[in-house]
């Protein structure tokens, strides 16, 4: 469970007295934790520290008047309302998916579970590329699509459709293990109790699940707000109308507007330290809880 | 309410967990479906709650004279305790108990207060009311199986059905906690069926035991005579220790004058520990010769294995401690044996 790999950069180890033959020397022991924590310094903590200075290169008030530019609000904008749509169809798929996975015997199961993690094996850029494929000018519903005028590829339904896509698997993979660990014992409780159905899921399955819940919710969110290449692909990169976040940060970049690209990366950051936060806590409550 | 099952036959793909089985329980009783792991005793008892459903047109299931074949598990009146209790994690002692009410639709949903009275009164009954706010995770197994039952008691089921209810205590609780449900059994007068796979729980406390083995029933009856008259060597060696001998070994060998009876001259027969007598090894003596070769004596009995000299067949015996004191055995001493009471069954009939 997610548990396992729960961020304890904080706890330090008691003392534990080990067997001498599983001690290593001082001098080992050291090295090891110098060259694992130089390591983090120099690949995470120094770019994000470089994120802020940059930043707040030109001063604050610079930096305020960046983000109060009326392209990155609507890149802004544009995320929160991508985020919006992308994260509740996850939680619906990822909570059906591991609801019929964990709790029904059928046969493709196996199939389903691999095909969860299909978007984790697959480049983004391919991602993007699938849907323009299908729904670009030349896709299969090319035509289609412009006899009806509905535009998905450079527009809102693309740049949803490629997220949706990059970050299905978030909720799905948090909540399968955790489901089959619960088993249907509870499930079948209410049943026999005389729960319907849609009682037994609000009652009993969704407060075991909250916490991984949002966890995953967390881990989509993040993903999603974040993701670049896939959306890359379908977007188009109209200013003001087609640019999420990260692709704002791009154009700024390669315009040298290095301050104002930094201005905004450093709201992604800021996002993905408020996730790690949020995560600890979620780590420590489902910790407590069991 | 009475319960009664007619050919009822389930497949999990290729396996067969039941192959035409027939069940027959009568209004009050207490009902142990007994069986080794893998003997389709837990299908059954969910066949008959409703939480499993027959392979279609193979069966029925009838509660009192109704037909309850097609009807879900919230619509039957069953209370099912589940083998680890399944207590909903989340919710309280109370709210655990409170459930099955609080679910109701509006029209059938007593009041909170009654709702609440009801809880209390149920807790009572389980003797377990000063642990009301206690979240399940908080509770012993014997505390956590009380309240399973509690709770499933709430909706007044017409039939309660356990499912291993002791399996996961300590051998203490167990023990106290099924005399228990035997008292609390006497007192509901509910028609209970429970599975189990021990058969000392279920010869303690069952009015009639109902032997499953392989997807079929093997024998119904009272403890005693399921006991006493097994009908097949598989339930005679369920149900206790048991010597498997050849016959032949034994002809003239064993039998007291004037008695031949369990005894044939061909096939096995079959011989529970405590039903061979030991005496000591003279030259009068009748019975078959064997050696000492372990003696068991701690624990209310001294079990000994002894190994015939003719045949070099081991032999398990049972006996007080005290006939253990007067015998004054040693390992490699000389005895005579002799069996008390025997079985045997047909030679085709396979195990």
């Amino acid at each position: 469970m997610a548990s396992a790999i729960a961020t304890t950069l904080s706890s330090r180890p008691s003392r534990v007295v080990l067997p001498r033959a599983t001690r290593d020397s001082a001098w080992t022991r050291w090295l090891l934790t110098g060259i694992a924590l130089a390591f983090l310094a120099f690949f995470l903590v120094l770019p994000l520290l470089v994120v802020f200075v940059q930043a707040l290169e030109k001063g604050v008030g610079f930096y305020l008047a960046t983000i109060r530019e009326p392209e990155t609000l609507a890149a802004i904008r544009l995320t929160l309302l991508t985020v919006a749509i992308v994260v509740p169809i996850n939680v619906l798929f990822g909570v059906a998916a591991a609801w019929s996975i964990a709790k029904f015997r059928f046969s493709g199961k196996s199939l389903l579970t691999t095909l969860i993690d299909l978007p984790f094996a697959v480049s983004p850029v391919i991602a993007g590329l699938i849907y323009v494929l299908v729904f670009g000018a030349q896709g299969w519903f090319g035509n289609w699509l412009i006899d009806h005028h509905l535009q998905v590829i450079f527009a809102v339904p693309g740049i949803v459709l490629a997220t949706t896509f990059v970050t299905f698997p978030f909720v799905a993979r948090e909540l399968i293990p955790l489901m089959q660990a619960q088993g249907s014992d509870e499930e079948f409780s209410a049943l026999t109790l005389g729960a319907n159905g849609w009682q037994t899921f609000w009652r009993v399955t969704l407060p075991n699940i909250r916490w991984g819940l949002f966890y995953g919710v967390i881990l989509c969110n993040a993903r999603a707000m974040g993701e670049f290449g896939a959306v890359s692909v379908v977007s188009g990169h109209i200013r003001g109308e087609t640019n999420t976040m990260p692709l704002h940060v791009e154009i700024l970049y390669n315009e040298y507007n290095i301050a104002g690209a930094f201005a905004v990366a450093s709201l992604l950051a800021l996002l993905a330290l408020v996730t790690l936060v949020l995560k600890s806590i979620v780590e420590w409550r489902q910790i407590r809880a069991s | 309410m009475s319960i009664e099952a007619h050919g009822i036959r389930k497949n999990f793909g290729a396996y067969t967990a039941l192959d035409g089985v027939d069940l027959n329980v009568p209004q009050g009783k207490l009902v142990a479906l007994l069986g080794p792991s893998g003997s389709g005793k837990t299908t059954l008892l969910r066949i008959i709650a409703g939480l499993e459903f027959p392979d279609p047109g193979s069966g029925r299931v009838l509660f009192h004279g109704d037909d309850v074949t097609d009807l879900p598990a919230g619509k039957r009146k069953v209370g099912f305790v589940f083998q680890h209790y399944a207590l909903f994690r989340h919710m309280s002692v109370f709210e655990n108990v409170a459930f099955g009410l609080r679910v109701r639709r509006r029209r059938d949903r007593p009041s909170s207060a009654a709702i609440a009275e009801r809880a209390h009164r149920l807790l009572e009954l389980v003797q377990l009311d000063g642990l009301a706010g206690r979240y399940p995770s908080q509770l012993s197994g014997g505390e956590r199986q009380r309240v399973a039952l509690a709770r499933a008691l709430a909706v007044e089921p017409k039939v309660l059905l356990l499912d291993e209810p002791f399996g996961a205590l300590d051998a203490r609780v167990r023990k106290d906690l099924r005399r228990w449900l035997r008292r609390f059994h006497d007192e509901i007068q509910l028609t209970t069926i429970f599975v189990t796979h021990d058969q000392e729980e279920a010869l303690e406390i069952a009015d009639e035991v109902v032997i499953m083995n392989k997807a079929h029933v093997e024998q119904v009856g009272t403890p005693q005579e399921v006991y006493d008259k097994p009908a097949s060597p598989f339930v005679y060696q369920f149900l206790g220790n048991v010597n498997v001998m050849r016959a032949p070994a034994l002809v003239g060998a064993n039998r007291r004058p004037g008695r031949t009876e369990g005894a044939p001259a061909e096939g096995q027969i079959y011989v529970r520990p405590h039903d061979i007598e030991v005496t000591p090894h003279d030259a009068t003596g009748t019975g078959s010769s064997a050696i000492v070769r372990h003696i068991h004596a701690a624990g209310p009995h001294a079990r000994l294995l002894l190994e015939q000299v003719q045949t070099r067949e081991q032999v398990e015996v049972e006996i007080s401690r005290s006939e253990l004191a007067d015998l004054g055995l040693q390992i490699n001493d000389l005895v005579r044996f002799r069996l008390r009471q025997t079985h045997s069954f047909d030679e085709d009939y396979a195990i």
